[in-house]
C-alpha cells in the first residue's frame, strides 16, 4: 500500500497514534534489554509487564469500539471473548510445564492430579502444539461471538436489552469455569506457567518479545479495523447504528453485518487475552467477571467512542491511573472510575479523543444514539 | 398508462391488542400508477405501509407484488424485490454525507462480503451525481445529512429511494413540514419519479394531493371508505361525515 492511500485510510490522528505505537513498541524492550539497569534510558523490567498488560487492555477496549462505537452494538460481556483466548494460551503453557509441575505428572496439570483425574480431558489434547493454540485462540471467541450474535441479531435484540444478555453470557461462563469438573483449574485458574515456544515466560528478553508483539497485534488490529470501518461496509454499520431501520427497508441484511463485526470484534478480543496471559502469569475464571467487561466499555467511553484510537488510549491512561491509585490510595479506585464514568457520560461524549481533535473534525453521534448506543427505530 | 396490477391487497386484516388497525382492506395498484392515500389519524396508512414492506404481518389476507407474495418475506427481501419506502419522519444517515446515503442506498451487491471490496465505478457515480441535481442537493452532497433542513432531509430520502430504483415507491407523509414553495418542488419530483414507478402517497395535506392530480383511496377504520378523483371523494357524503364528524 503507497504512503499517498495510507495517510485517509487511518487520518491523521490515526497516524499519529501508529507512529507513537511504533516508537513504544520498539522503544521500550529496546532500552529495557540493551540499557544497564540504574542508567538513565533505562526501562526496569516492570514497566515492560506492566505496559504490556496495557497494550493488551489497548486492544480490548478497541474491539469494544469497533462494535460498541461503529456499529452500536453495546457489549458487557467482551471480557468473556479476552478470557477465552487467555485461556487458550493458558492452556498450551499448561502443557509446556510437562513433568515440571510439584506432582511431577508429564501427562496432566497439577490441578487434575489433584483431583485425581486418570487421563486428560479430550478437550485439552492438541494444546501441547502451538499453532493449534493460536488457532483456539481465535476460534473459542469467534465461534462464540458466532453462535451468540447468531441468534440475537437474528431476533432483533438490540439496545439494553442485548447489554444485559451479553453480561449474562460472560457470567455464565464464570459460573461455569469455576467448576472443578469443567477441567479448566476452577477457582485457581491456569497459573505456574514456565515458558512459551522454549523461552522462559519470566526472563526479561521473553517479556520484551510479548511488549512488542503486544504493540504489534494492537497496531495490525487497528489498521485491519480502520480498512473495515472505511470500506462501504463500515458506512453500513454506522448507518445501522443511527438508524437500523432504514438500513433493513434499503435491503441490506442488518443481522449479517452485526454478525460479521461482532466475531471480528471478538477475535480481537481474543487475541488480546492470549497475549495478556503469558504476561500476567495467570488466568483464573475472575477475567470473566461482569465488572471487567464494563471496565472495558468505560475505557472506550472515557477515550472516545467511535475513533477507535481513541478508545486504546483511554484504556491505557485509565489502566495507568488505577495502577497508580491502587497502590496509592487503594480505596479511592472504584469511586474514581465510577466518577469518571459519569464525567464522561455527562461532559465528554466524545472522550479524550473529543477533547485533541475538537469538536468539529469528527462524525457526531445523532443525538439519539447517545444514550446506551440504542438505535434509533 | 398500463393497466395492469402491480400490487394487490386482498381481505387484509390486522389488529393490534384487539384493536383492528386493518379491516378486510383491499387495494390494488397499477404498474406506473400513482395513488393518493387519505384519511383521519388512525385509519391505518401507515400501518398498510408496515404490511406491504413486511414490518407488519397480516393476521389475514393476501398481498401480493407481482408474483410474489409479500406476506411470507421479510423486510430485506421485500426491499430487494423493488418496494422502497419513506418513513413519516425524515430518516436518513446522520453522520454520513449526502453522497454516502446516496451511495449506500444504491442498487449494489447488498451481501456483507461484497460491501467490503466495494468500489464506485465511473456510471455509479453519474447516477448519484444526477440524483444530486434531481433532489437539488448538488451543492450539499459532501454535507453531512444531519446538517440538512427538515424539508431537504425528506427529498435526500426520496433521493435514497431514486437511487433503489424501486418499481413500487411507498411514500409515508413526504411535505409534512415543509413550505409551500418545498410542497410545489415535492410534487414536481414525485409526478417525474411516477413516469418510472408506481407510487403510493400517503398524505394529509389536500393541496398537495390536488398538485399530484392522482386517484385517490380514502381509508376509514381500516377499510377503503371511497375511491376516485380528488373531487370525487371530497363530495363523497360519506367522507364529509368521517372529516368533519357526524
Amino acid at each position: 500500500m503507497s504512503a499517498q492511500s495510507f495517510m485517509p485510510l487511518l487520518g491523521r490522528a490515526g497516524f499519529i497514534f501508529l507512529a507513537l505505537l511504533t516508537v513504544v513498541g520498539i522503544g521500550v524492550p529496546t532500552l529495557n534489554l540493551f540499557t544497564t539497569p540504574g542508567s538513565l534510558l533505562h526501562v526496569p523490567d516492570y514497566v515492560v509487564t506492566l505496559g504490556g498488560k496495557y497494550l493488551c487492555y489497548a486492544l480490548l477496549a478497541l474491539s469494544v469500539d469497533l462494535v460498541w462505537g461503529y456499529c452500536g452494538i453495546l457489549s458487557l460481556g467482551h471480557g468473556a471473548f479476552f478470557a477465552l483466548g487467555g485461556y487458550a494460551m493458558g492452556m498450551y503453557m499448561m502443557r509446556q510445564i510437562g513433568a515440571r509441575g510439584v506432582y511431577g505428572n508429564a501427562e496432566l496439570p497439577d490441578f487434575m492430579v489433584f483431583l485425581n483425574w486418570k487421563t486428560l480431558p479430550w478437550y485439552w489434547h492438541g494444546f501441547e502444539y502451538f499453532p493449534f493454540a493460536i488457532l483456539l485462540v481465535v476460534l473459542a471467541p469467534g465461534v462464540l461471538a458466532f453462535v451468540f450474535g447468531w441468534f440475537a441479531f437474528r431476533s432483533r435484540v438490540t439496545g439494553v436489552y442485548l447489554s444485559i444478555i451479553t453480561q449474562a453470557m460472560t457470567y455464565a461462563l464464570l459460573l461455569a469455569f469455576f467448576r472443578n469438573d469443567m477441567g479448566f483449574g476452577g477457582n485457581n485458574g491456569l497459573t505456574d506457567f514456565k515458558d512459551i515456544l522454549g523461552f522462559p515466560v519470566q526472563a526479561a528478553g521473553t517479556r520484551a518479545a510479548l511488549f512488542l508483539l503486544s504493540a504489534l497485534a494492537l497496531g495490525t488490529c487497528f489498521i485491519a479495523a480502520r480498512v473495515i470501518v472505511n470500506s462501504k461496509f463500515g458506512k453500513i454499520i454506522i448507518g445501522i447504528r443511527d438508524a437500523e431501520s432504514r438500513t433493513r427497508f434499503l435491503g441490506y441484511r442488518v443481522e449479517h453485518f452485526k454478525l460479521f463485526i461482532f466475531v471480528i470484534s471478538a477475535i480481537m478480543a481474543g487475541v488480546a487475552g492470549a497475549l495478556y496471559v503469558p504476561q500476567v502469569g495467570i488466568i483464573n475464571p475472575s477475567e470473566f467477571a461482569p465488572s471487567n467487561s464494563i471496565e472495558a466499555v468505560i475505557w472506550a467511553a472515557f477515550g472516545g467512542r467511535g475513533t477507535l484510537w481513541g478508545a486504546a488510549l483511554g484504556a491505557i491512561v485509565i489502566n495507568a491511573v488505577k495502577s497508580y491509585l491502587t497502590g496509592a490510595l487503594p480505596n479511592a479506585w472504584l469511586f474514581v472510575l465510577g466518577g469518571l464514568a459519569i464525567v464522561v457520560t455527562i461532559y465528554m461524549p466524545k472522550g479524550l479523543a473529543g477533547l485533541f481533535a475538537g469538536w468539529k473534525t469528527f462524525p457526531t453521534m445523532p443525538k439519539q444514539a447517545i444514550d446506551l448506543g440504542e438505535a434509533a427505530e | 398508462m398500463t393497466t395492469e396490477t402491480l400490487l394487490y391487497l386482498e381481505d387484509v386484516s390486522v389488529s393490534f391488542d384487539g384493536f383492528k388497525a386493518l379491516n378486510n382492506l383491499n387495494l390494488d395498484v397499477g404498474s406506473n400508477e400513482m395513488r393518493a392515500v387519505i384519511g383521519p389519524n388512525g385509519a391505518g396508512k401507515t400501518t398498510m405501509m408496515d404490511v406491504i414492506t413486511g414490518k407488519t404481518r397480516p393476521d389475514e389476507g393476501r398481498v401480493s407484488f407481482r408474483d410474489h407474495a409479500l406476506t411470507s418475506m421479510d423486510e430485506v427481501a421485500i426491499a430487494n424485490i423493488g418496494i422502497g419506502r419513506k418513513f413519516q419522519k425524515p430518516t436518513v444517515f446522520e453522520s454520513h454525507s449526502v453522497w454516502d446515503n446516496l451511495e449506500l442506498a444504491m442498487t449494489a451487491n447488498r451481501s456483507t462480503f461484497a460491501s467490503l471490496y466495494w468500489k464506485l465505478t465511473a456510471d455509479q457515480r453519474d447516477n448519484i451525481q444526477s440524483t444530486l441535481e434531481r433532489i437539488n442537493l448538488v451543492p450539499s452532497s459532501q454535507n453531512l445529512a444531519g446538517s440538512l433542513s427538515h424539508g431537504q432531509k425528506q427529498w435526500l430520502e426520496i433521493g435514497m429511494l431514486l437511487m433503489q430504483q424501486p418499481e413500487l415507491l411507498l411514500v409515508d407523509e413526504p411535505v409534512a413540514g415543509m413550505t409551500d414553495a418545498e410542497t410545489e418542488k415535492t410534487a414536481a419530483l414525485l409526478r417525474d419519479i411516477a413516469k418510472g414507478s408506481a407510487v403510493v402517497v400517503v398524505e394529509h395535506d389536500m393541496d398537495f394531493i390536488r398538485a399530484l392530480d392522482v386517484r385517490v383511496t380514502v381509508l376509514h377504520e381500516g377499510s377503503v371508505l371511497a375511491e376516485g378523483s380528488l373531487d370525487s371523494v371530497q363530495n363523497n357524503q360519506r367522507v364529509i361525515e368521517v372529516y368533519l364528524g357526524r
